[in-house]
């Protein structure tokens, strides 16, 4: 196993995702709000810290459906932690309650930046990145919650189109590694786009890591 | 809002059960050369999957267009400039923002 960054090395790559990270907290926070009152939505950022999943649950508590379909729905979100889990896995020492522990770090960005591209992990990175995104997810649900009276309607101000971009810039990150990494960022996108009229949402996410087989070419 | 609360306790438990699988089934263990090469390429195939996602998903099953293809354009435009991530993210919120109040 390659040696490890420090924390410190990791929490300065997690800093770009800090602004950002806000923003789509405030989005949360302020759509949460008026269906989930003050103090839950709070609660739900520091315990499960996983935007999409949140998002998804909320849109079900929205639109009026009940507790079962909102689990149902942040699961199917979360269900890529299993693939994504899979690879940084074996990157991970330690006892098994250990390595269940450093998986918490696990999120979509910090799984970029530990990222070596060779199928290994850089462990420091991946738990010193999630540290300042946390605490931004947590703030920016905050600020979302207490001024989301004032700020009005998160859609008229495009914040949805925060995650778009997030992703854009992490995938762009990810694919400039190799040709196969292009290869499967299409793959990827290609799959999520054929399954999504039909498929529940999440469902074409997990589907669509299957693209990462291209990997057997290489080899 | 017993609803809300049971929601929170679920995702949380379910999130952290999702995260820790993969590490407690594979811990410390070298890849060979096969599957190393499939492993690295996971974070683009789902980051992929998540852009097209984000820019189309419809709530439940289905696809929607609407302005956040504009900041999905916006974007890629900001990242062809090399622009910083928070430039990135600011350009298509505006970009979505704008195209919606036009």
């Amino acid at each position: 196993m390659r040696e490890s960054s420090n924390l410190r090395a990791g929490v300065r790559a997690g800093l770009p995702f800090v602004l950002p990270t806000i923003a789509l907290g405030i989005s949360f926070g302020v759509l949460a709000r008026p269906v989930m009152g003050p103090v839950a939505p709070i609660v739900m950022s520091i315990c499960v810290f996983s935007g999409a999943a949140q998002f998804a649950a909320l849109s079900v508590l929205v639109a009026g459906g009940g507790a079962v379909a909102a689990i149902a729905a942040g699961m199917l979100m979360n269900a890529r932690w299993l693939p994504m889990g899979f690879a940084v896995g074996p990157s991970l020492p330690g006892r098994a309650f250990a390595r269940a522990l450093q998986g918490q770090a696990i999120v979509d960005a910090s799984f970029v930046i530990s990222s070596r591209g060779d199928g290994t992990f850089d462990r420091g990175l991946l738990l010193g990145a999630t540290l300042p995104q946390g605490a931004s997810w947590v703030t920016g649900t905050v600020i979302g919650v207490v001024a989301g009276p004032v700020l009005g309607d998160p859609q008229q101000l495009g914040l949805d189109a925060v995650f778009v971009a997030f992703y854009l810039a992490l995938v762009v990150e990810e694919a400039s590694r190799s040709r196969l990494a292009i290869a499967s960022a299409v793959g990827g996108a290609a799959i999520a786009l054929a399954l999504m009229p039909f498929a529940p949402p999440g469902v074409p996410i997990i589907v669509a890591s299957l693209a990462a087989l291209l990997g057997l070419r290489r080899a | 809002m017993t609803t809300v609360w049971i929601v929170v306790g679920a995702l949380f438990l379910g999130t952290a059960t999702m995260k820790a699988v993969g590490p407690v089934a594979f811990g410390g263990r070298s890849l060979s050369g096969r599957s190393a090469a499939v492993v690295g390429l996971v974070a683009p195939a789902i980051l992929g999957a998540l852009v097209v996602y984000e820019t189309f998903s419809a709530g439940g099953a289905g696809l929607q267009l609407d302005a956040r293809i504009v900041g999905l354009a916006g974007a890629g435009l900001a990242l062809v400039l090399r622009l910083p991530l928070i430039a990135v993210v600011l350009v298509a919120a505006l970009a979505t923002g704008l195209a919606r109040a036009i």
